[in-house]
């Protein structure tokens, strides 16, 4: 278990516990009584910390290494009937990038999202969950092929940006998310999109046009990372905290700014504390929001689609 | 994202001081150090007449050029960007709009307008550099937004001129979410079959690239324009070694198959017009 800076005081009553639990075993005394009443106490410490996080402590918890990232919401919401599917169709396969057919409840959707990896190797290959032009350009071929045969289609987001290499740039990263941007709000199935960790910019929203748009409570969307937005705007890496609060980029602020459509509560202390707990609330909002979407014709749902992302901004009008 | 480094340089060379430089002044280029009177280098577009090297302008100017006889109508001319997430870092963006706006004598980082090219009909929006980086927040999304409403109305070709470094920080997730508010209008533009010219000048960044700048029917450019999605210096730092000569130029983009074509600004004007008739006739 890795524990966060703030999770400090969950670690040390953590490892109280393990000591005492190994003293039981040892002596052979029932302690269960003193192990019930830590294991409370370490449950109360949990529920003081996180019904208090900061912005920048969700952006963490976003992070955090153990948390499920997106072949194992697909693995299970499909019940594991999920058939990965590859490449662009131009230039390659990018492991940053995963769809596929799968059902969930007896219904095929197509899954797409961006994957980090889950070792060391896998990090590499995946490049941290940051695609390159031909993963956006697969995720929309998949998208064109759900649409063809009239499949929903379901996206996970979690990426800390697209990618920002040389051959990403000569490979038109721009006009790979512009593109999906623009053919996205026309598709005629449902689109659910779903931020499952990290929402960061342009690399996020290239996959992030649905007629529904929700968060996990522990996760962030913005136009950029708190750490860039402090080393652009304060000219330096120190105010990470201050440019996540500024950014209000947390699932509460981006709900209340009506940029999302809604948040997916997280099991206490984050995602990864209880994987199957977050696969199966994800799963029953996948099927809720299906369920009502399917109930709106092809041409309204995308003059809603439309219509939401058209009214997203503030400005005034000078007299 | 490198809109904050080039604030100062954009405000410095801001189209309204252009204006009012009196004749007699000179105009040194930057590029081949050649000195030509400021009346002669407007007259040329503000293109070096020795070695071509094209001068950043805004609105004003390029409305000058395109439009027939300086005649156009601005739309929308009169929105603002409001604050909605009290924004503040090392300074308050509500300061830093009224800054901008005196300074700048503009009122956010996009005008639209129409009139005739050739005779032909024509909305423009076309980026301010001088206005906070030319960054993209609510009013440059609300106004292509709304110019797209008045080309879909009145059956309106649109060329929308890119100068920007990408998304503006102080509008968080509104500023990222004009990607999509443009980028969806654009789509029904296309529906409609009404033409699309994109234009990509020097610099074409970030969020701008990633929606309606490369959305064009046709994407063109102007020599030598910095146009990418990750900023040269991002890049340089992921690939840790220098990065190639001429990479990120219009020229490379060309090479790399995302312009149609790279248009001199002493001929924009010509080939906008012929472009127009040709989609029309
Ligand atoms: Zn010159």
């Amino acid at each position: 278990m890795t524990y966060l800076d703030f999770e400090k005081p969950i670690q040390e009553l953590d490892q109280e516990l393990e000591k005492l639990k190994g003293v039981a075993e040892k002596s052979k005394v029932d302690m269960s009584a003193a192990i019930h009443e830590l294991e409370e106490k370490i449950k109360e410490k949990r529920v003081e910390i996180f019904s208090n996080l900061t912005a920048w402590q969700r952006v963490q918890v976003s992070r955090h290494p153990e948390r499920p990232y997106t072949l194992a919401y697909i693995e299970s919401v499909s019940g594991g009937s999920f058939i990965e599917l590859h490449g662009d169709r131009t230039v390659g396969d990018d492991k940053a990038m995963v769809g596929g057919f799968g059902e969930i409840d007896g219904q095929t959707v197509m899954f797409i999202g961006q994957q980090k990896g889950i070792n060391t190797k896998m990090r590499q290959i995946r490049r941290f969950g940051m695609a390159n032009p031909e993963g956006y350009r697969k995720a929309l071929r998949l998208m064109k092929l759900a649409e063809k045969f009239n499949k929903p289609i379901v996206t996970f987001i979690d990426t800390p940006g697209a990618y920002p290499g040389l051959e990403a740039e000569e490979r038109g990263q721009g006009e790979a998310i512009a593109r999906n941007l623009l053919e996205m709000s026309q598709l005629k199935v449902p689109v659910i999109c779903i931020i499952i960790g990290e929402g960061a910019s342009g690399g996020a929203l290239g996959i992030g046009i649905g007629d529904k748009v929700l968060m996990l409570e522990n996760t962030w969307y913005s136009v950029i990372s708190p750490e860039s937005c402090s080393s652009i705007l304060w000219r330096s890496w120190n105010f990470k905290e201050k440019a996540a609060e500024a950014l209000k980029l947390t699932a509460e602020d981006m709900s209340k700014n009506g940029l999302v459509d809604g948040i997916i509560k997280e099991p206490l202390g984050g995602a990864h504390q209880n994987p199957q707990e977050i696969f199966a609330t994800v799963k029953a909002e996948i099927l809720k929001y299906l369920a009502e979407l399917k109930k709106i014709s092809p041409e309204k749902r995308v003059e809603q689609r439309i219509e939401k992302f058209s009214n997203m901004g503030v400005v005034h009008e000078l007299d | 994202m490198g809109w904050f480094r080039r604030l100062k340089e954009g405000i410095t060379t801001s189209t309204k001081e252009k204006k009012e430089t009196p004749e007699g002044l000179w105009y040194k280029c930057p590029s081949c150090k050649k000195i030509h009177t400021a009346q002669d280098h407007a007259n040329n577009k503000y293109v070096c007449s020795e070695c071509g090297y094209h001068e950043r302008i805004g609105s004003t100017a390029y409305f000058e050029i395109l439009f027939d006889d300086n005649q156009f109508t601005e739309l929308h001319e009169n929105l603002v960007s409001g604050d909605p997430l009290e924004f503040e870092d090392t300074k308050k963006y509500t300061d830093r709009l009224t800054d901008s706006i005196r300074k700048s004598g503009l009122k956010d980082a996009l005008r639209s307008a129409y009139g005739k090219v050739h005779g032909e009909d024509l909305v423009i929006c076309c980026m301010d550099f001088g206005f906070i980086g030319g960054s993209m927040g609510s009013v440059v999304g609300e106004k292509i937004s709304r110019a797209i409403d008045f080309c879909l109305k009145t059956n309106t070709p649109l060329l929308i001129i890119s100068k920007s470094g990408g998304a503006r920080m102080m509008e968080a997730a509104f500023s990222l979410m004009q990607m999509a508010k443009t980028s969806a209008k654009l789509s029904l533009l296309a529906q409609a079959k009404i033409p699309y010219i994109s234009l990509c000048t020097d610099p074409t960044t970030g969020g701008v690239t990633a929606s309606y700048a490369m959305l064009g029917d046709l994407n063109i450019s102007e020599p030598g324009a910095l146009i990418g999605f990750a900023g040269p210096r991002v890049v340089k730092e992921t690939i840790g070694k220098d990065l190639p000569k001429g990479f990120q130029t219009a020229e490379f983009v060309l090479e790399h198959g995302f312009l149609d074509k790279i248009v001199n600004r002493t001929e924009l004007k010509d080939k906008m017009g012929k472009l127009l008739k040709m989609f029309k006739h």
